[in-house]
């Protein structure tokens, strides 16, 4: 809807001041990262990041700087000559980006930028691509399933459930204070205790306090990750993996944390 | 090096493929080099006599020249107005699209005898039914000339082969991401634009390798020619048939097979190369 793909059924989409729905798609002047990344196969890298330039009628010269600036912004200053198929899909999804950034919007639009990445690349375009929107200072509205992504990139976050928005703040204000169950349970994992949510990573191991039976321990390399039968029910427990000794599966412990 | 078994597998394919088409063009091959007479009928030696004829005589080059010309023709015919049929049905929602595939490819379903009569019973002298209504219509004087006229060849090949143009743009359109057209939009291009610079260099592969088709089979084309041009506008095929069956003249009707095939698959073999080498790095 924001790119006008889409027609909004009611209400108003705003961008400094003017409203969107007015504007026709191609005069938007937005930049858009596509889920798919959408690259011209046919085209060079370099002439992906020329296309939005070549529409906007710039000067050849200034093209060519430009193309060439936003490619090293990327990482891509090397690839300028390979073709989209040539590429991995780190690469592609940089090339996607420069082709965005290049005609320089007032607001970049993200869509799922990450979800096609296998795990390990994913986190480390999470961190570039921070990099890159702050070097860049554009406003950038991102659209992601990943709630971890979401509050590693977003100095806001919407929540959105079934088209309604639940919580908008900080990410670390909605993770700590949840408005909504539904908040609480999509960031990060959550306990419900006698109506109450509490975080996994908050609760510790005590001498006194809730009384319960470790049913599940797994390692998972920083933390260990307990599941802990007790009267309230079966309680998460998230522990930092300190090198100490541990309660084994079947353990008798007592559960504290300070009220939210 | 061993054999692999998966390679002994193709062998009776293989053999067969070697005994119906090897064997009886080299047979072919052999037979333009023979001598025949109208009343010795065919010598078995080895002479150019055939070649030469066919080589001087500029009746040959003429005929020749006239059947890659109308395959030319057709070809650009049939990418002009298939590329934007496919790429129409491609943008049509089910049940339309699977309807009107069904319009393009019924055509195949028909003999190409039956479609070819069809246009020589609209368009055929002052018995056509189209000339009859123009001429009782008073719009023409005469019937318009399309028996017997490469125009007409063309209009005839060029309806008779266009889905082969069309399921071969289509399919290319189908690997194209719906995406890269919003894509193109959002970065400010118009949809005059986005045709000419995103969907069809993207449909190219598919124009061309329909064109290698639609090419190959016009320029070999029978029976289209055979009833739209008759006795009187021959092409290769139709005369390559005549010099067999009655003429009579197996070795010359040989000599103009071989060459109609050889000109034929160098032109397609070299197509392809090119198409080939022009995409290898953005689609392979």
């Amino acid at each position: 809807m924001i790119a006008g793909f889409v027609e909004p059924s009611g209400g108003a989409i705003r961008l400094e001041g003017r409203d969107l729905r007015a504007v026709k798609p191609a005069k938007r002047g937005l930049g858009i990262v596509f889920q798919s990344y959408a690259l011209f196969p046919h085209m060079t890298v370099a002439d992906n990041v020329s296309f939005g330039l070549e529409m906007q009628g710039t000067a050849k010269a200034e093209r060519a700087a430009r193309i060439a600036e936003t490619l090293d912004l990327v990482g891509l200053g090397a690839f300028a000559a390979r073709y989209p198929r040539q590429l991995s899909g780190g690469q592609q999804q940089r090339v996607a980006l420069a082709r965005a950034l290049v005609i320089r919007p007032a607001i970049l639009l993200l869509d799922e930028p990450l979800s096609n990445l296998d795990a390990k690349l994913r986190e480390e375009m999470q961190i570039e691509l921070r990099q890159i929107q702050r070097t860049v200072g554009t406003t950038t509205i991102l659209v992601t399933h990943d709630q971890a992504e979401a509050m590693a990139l977003s100095d806001r976050i919407v929540v959105m459930n079934q088209g309604r928005a639940e919580q908008i703040g900080p990410p670390h204000e909605a993770y700590e204070r949840p408005a909504t169950a539904f908040v609480a349970n999509f960031l990060g994992k959550t306990n419900l205790v006698k109506g109450a949510s509490v975080r996994p990573e908050r609760i510790s191991f005590a001498a006194t306090g809730l009384a319960g039976t470790v049913r599940t321990r797994i390692f998972q390399g920083t933390h260990w990750l307990y599941q802990v039968e007790t009267a309230d029910g079966l309680i998460t427990v998230i522990r930092q993996n300190s090198g100490a000794a541990v309660p084994s599966e079947g353990a008798a412990v007592h559960l504290a944390w300070d009220a939210p | 090096m061993k054999l692999q078994p998966a390679y002994l597998l193709t062998l009776p394919a293989l053999s067969f493929f070697a005994l119906v088409v090897i064997v009886p063009l080299g047979m072919t091959l052999a037979l333009s080099f023979h001598d025949w007479g109208p009343y010795k009928g065919i010598v078995p030696v080895f002479i150019l006599k055939n070649w030469r004829e066919v080589f001087g005589d500029s009746y040959y080059g003429e005929m020749f020249a006239r059947t890659f010309r109308i395959a030319a023709l057709v070809t650009l015919l049939a990418a002009l107005f298939g590329a934007p049929e496919a790429y129409i049905l491609n943008r049509m929602r089910s049940p339309w699209r699977g309807f009107f595939l069904l319009v393009i490819l019924g055509p195949l379903l028909i003999s190409v005898v039956a479609r070819t009569l069809g246009w020589a019973l609209l368009f055929g002298g002052n018995a056509g039914l189209v000339n009859k209504a123009l001429i009782s219509a008073g719009l023409i004087s005469a019937p318009l000339p399309f028996m017997f006229t490469e125009t007409g060849m063309v209009v005839a090949l060029v309806h008779v082969l266009m889905p082969y143009m069309v399921l071969s743009v289509w399919a290319a359109l189908q690997r194209l991401d719906p995406q890269i057209e919003n894509a193109a939009v959002a970065l400010g291009a118009g949809p005059i634009t986005v045709l000419r610079r995103i969907v069809l260099p993207q449909a190219m592969p598919g124009i061309l390798s329909g064109g290698i088709i639609v090419f190959a089979l016009a320029a070999s084309a029978f029976a289209t020619p055979a009833i739209i041009g008759g006795r009187r506008l021959k092409v290769a095929s139709t005369l390559a048939y005549d010099e067999f069956l009655n003429t009579l003249n197996w070795p010359l009707g040989a000599v103009i097979a071989v060459l109609l095939l050889a000109a034929l698959v160098t032109i397609v073999v070299v197509a392809n190369k090119l198409v080939e080498r022009r995409y290898a790095q953005a689609f392979q």
